[in-house]
């Protein structure tokens, strides 16, 4: 096993947002990832998106609603003003229900599909409409490396903290694919962790955080429930970090990335 | 590079020097739309290796078409030799990826079940990750990889992703770029919006009425600024990103978001507005683009800054468009020639910039690149020349 300390980045977690099967926000799912409480998955459920004025709410789709949700956690638990923060969003594939229905009219004989339709079908449409939501004007990337996309934007996500010396939210969402697409993909439901990630060790940082690259095995969770999670959705291979999180004690890990390439992280409670 | 101006660099530049449109009347595949596309022939006959076999689609045969244009490949293979397999990155730019393929594959559903066809590789064509995917494994990289999908700023921001993880020191050289090929979703997709030109677009016209959508393979070797340079280098001297935070597909009409970006882009570089001899717009053609991309540019830079839209030539290769668009700008510097845009007529007098409808051979040390898209996302790239 190596691992290059030598070219790791470092930033601290500020918040943390979480939205999953049986996962309703971090805060109340803090004990089921430290292990005190039982993991009792249920489908996932999240809040309509109020921020978004009317019309944007009507066309918003589960993987905004998710983003949404998910990010405004993360800001709040650290009491952070959403419009302020550069922000990384990063999904393995976007919305396979709107991506289904247009290909679904693109192969009949009426290939008029909506302008909604289109505009929710670009990978950013989660970004712009959490853009819209709280009036954020600060750069937003958008990322996807299909299973690793966690990890992609985790890596995005601190070198902005590194480099560019700013905070930012790091939004990792993954949505559920209908049929045929399901077969092709099979992402069995909603997922979603928002971390706040800041450069300097403010009053509300929860842990220092260290990432860099390794070929070491990944971490797996004990729970075998949750385990079946990380594995099934792209955006839960960050479980293990929240694991750490959770367990508030200093911690090495090692996340999945993109095959043997993985992502070796310390926790460090601050 | 690669794109309906011409395979490669040399091409690409005559084509520029002509004054000559990839754009054509749209015959691509049953598309049955009166629309002009830049179309890049012979897509169809490129052959992946049996290895790649899985990725093969529209979008990663016209990556391999432009990595293999130019010496680009000869250059990334020495840049691996130099700092490892493992610290080159990949970040590549898509807004719609191998997605032709799906569209193609629906169209071949199991009359009973419904199934998509068994020879459908949903990972590696239509996955946004796919392009980036395919040119890791192309190179057979084992570093960081990523696909930035940002509708049509995607290949701009890609440069902002890997700039900061070379300095971040995870990686040493980054292979950026853009990859967007032709395909239904988008050009039914514009049409239902009404964007969609039934001539070739007319940027910053009084009469543009549109776009012509284009496919495009632009890809570019980003390393940390050597000890010595030669005199062709470009360097990449500032990046600006911002949000609209707007409407999902109209800009700020005051061009807010864009004025950030280039603002942005101008203090990172160390710049002011006068320091730059010529701005490749965003230039779309369609009415609200090109208004608010003009009120912002005329706040940031006065009406002098010589300008131009090269989507009259290539037309908009969307999640491409800033790859194509940062090349066109090495181009320029490096033979010192600002491009005129092409198909327009008679300039949109309420568009108060210096829009350029020649070519203008001058020596320019610094250029600046806008691309804008879809949810309000903003990009402006500045370029220069080494011996400034």
């Amino acid at each position: 096993m190596t691992i290059s300390n030598k070219y790791g980045m470092r930033g601290y977690v500020e918040g943390v947002g979480l939205i999953g099967p049986g996962l309703d926000g971090w805060k109340s799912s803090h004990d089921v990832l430290a292990g005190k409480a039982l993991y009792q998955p249920q489908k996932t459920s999240f809040p309509a998106p109020e921020l978004l004025p009317a019309a944007e709410r009507r066309r918003s789709s589960d993987i905004t609603k998710l983003s949404l949700a998910t990010m405004l956690e993360a800001i709040s638990s650290a009491g952070l003003e959403a419009a302020n923060l550069p922000s990384v969003f990063t999904s393995s594939g976007g919305d396979g229900y709107n991506c289904h229905a247009i290909n679904e009219m693109l192969a009949s004989d009426d290939r008029d599909i909506s302008p909604t339709r289109f505009h929710n079908s670009v990978h950013n449409a989660a970004s712009g409409y959490c853009s819209i939501a709280t009036g954020a004007m600060t750069p937003s990337s958008v990322l996807c490396a299909y299973d690793g996309s966690f990890g992609a934007g985790l890596l995005e996500a601190l070198s902005q903290v590194a480099v560019d010396n700013t905070r930012c939210v790091l939004v990792a969402c993954d949505t559920s694919y209908p049929e045929p697409l399901h077969s092709v993909r099979k992402i069995y439901d909603a997922f979603g962790i928002a971390l706040i990630l800041a450069p300097q060790q403010g009053s509300q940082a929860i842990a220092q955080i260290t990432v860099s690259i390794t070929d070491a095995e990944a971490s797996q969770l004990e729970d075998t429930v949750l385990e079946a999670l990380r594995l099934s959705v792209p955006a839960a291979r960050g479980l293990p970090l929240l694991h750490a999180l959770a367990l508030n004690q200093a911690n090495k890990i090692v996340l999945d990335y993109l095959g043997s390439t993985r992502l070796a992280v310390t926790i460090t409670p601050c | 590079m690669t794109s309906c101006i011409g395979r490669g660099l040399k091409a690409s530049l005559e084509a520029i020097r002509e004054q000559q449109s990839g754009l054509a009347p749209c015959t691509f595949e049953t598309v049955d739309l009166p629309t002009y596309v830049g179309e890049v022939k012979g897509v169809d006959s490129v052959v992946l290796e049996q290895d790649l076999a899985a990725f093969d689609c529209r979008n990663n045969r016209l990556a391999e078409l432009g990595l293999e244009q130019d010496g680009f490949s000869d250059a990334v293979r020495r840049a691996v030799s130099k700092y490892g397999q493992d610290r080159v990155g990949v970040f590549m730019g898509t807004s719609t990826s191998g997605i032709l393929q799906t569209e193609l594959a629906y169209r071949r559903r199991d009359p009973v079940t419904g199934a998509l066809p068994d020879d459908f590789v949903y990972a590696k064509t239509q996955n946004t990750f796919s392009v980036a995917d395919f040119t890791r494994t192309y190179f057979k990289l084992t570093g960081p990889a990523v696909a930035i999908s940002s509708a049509c700023s995607s290949s701009a921001k890609v440069f902002g992703s890997a700039r900061r993880m070379i300095e971040a020191g995870l990686i040493d050289a980054a292979i950026v770029g853009g990859v967007d090929s032709l395909c239904l979703t988008t050009l039914y997709g514009f049409n239902s919006l009404g964007l969609l030109s039934q001539q070739a677009c007319r940027p910053y016209d009084k009469l543009r009425d549109g776009i012509s959508i284009g496919e495009a393979a632009a890809f570019a070797l980003l390393e940390r600024v050597p000890e010595h340079l030669d005199e062709h280098a470009v360097l990449l001297l500032g990046i600006g990103e911002s949000s609209d935070a707007y409407h999902m597909s109209s800009p700020h009409p005051e061009g807010l978001g864009a004025k950030m970006a280039m603002e942005t882009a101008l203090k990172m570089a160390g710049l002011q507005a006068q320091d730059i001899d010529y701005i490749n717009l965003h230039g779309t053609a369609t009415q609200t683009n090109d208004a608010a991309e003009s009120k912002a540019i005329s706040t940031v830079f006065g009406s002098d800054t010589p300008c131009s839209s090269t989507k009259g030539a290539t037309g908009h290769t969307l999640g491409a468009a800033g790859g194509v668009e940062a090349v066109i700008c090495a181009l320029a510097l490096q033979n010192n020639l600002i491009p005129g845009g092409l198909n327009t007529h008679e300039i949109d007098p309420g568009l108060e910039v210096n829009y350029l409808l020649q070519n203008k051979e001058q020596r320019i040390t610094r250029v600046l690149s806008n691309s804008f898209g879809f949810g309000g996302t903003n990009c402006s790239l500045i370029l220069g020349r080494a011996t400034a």
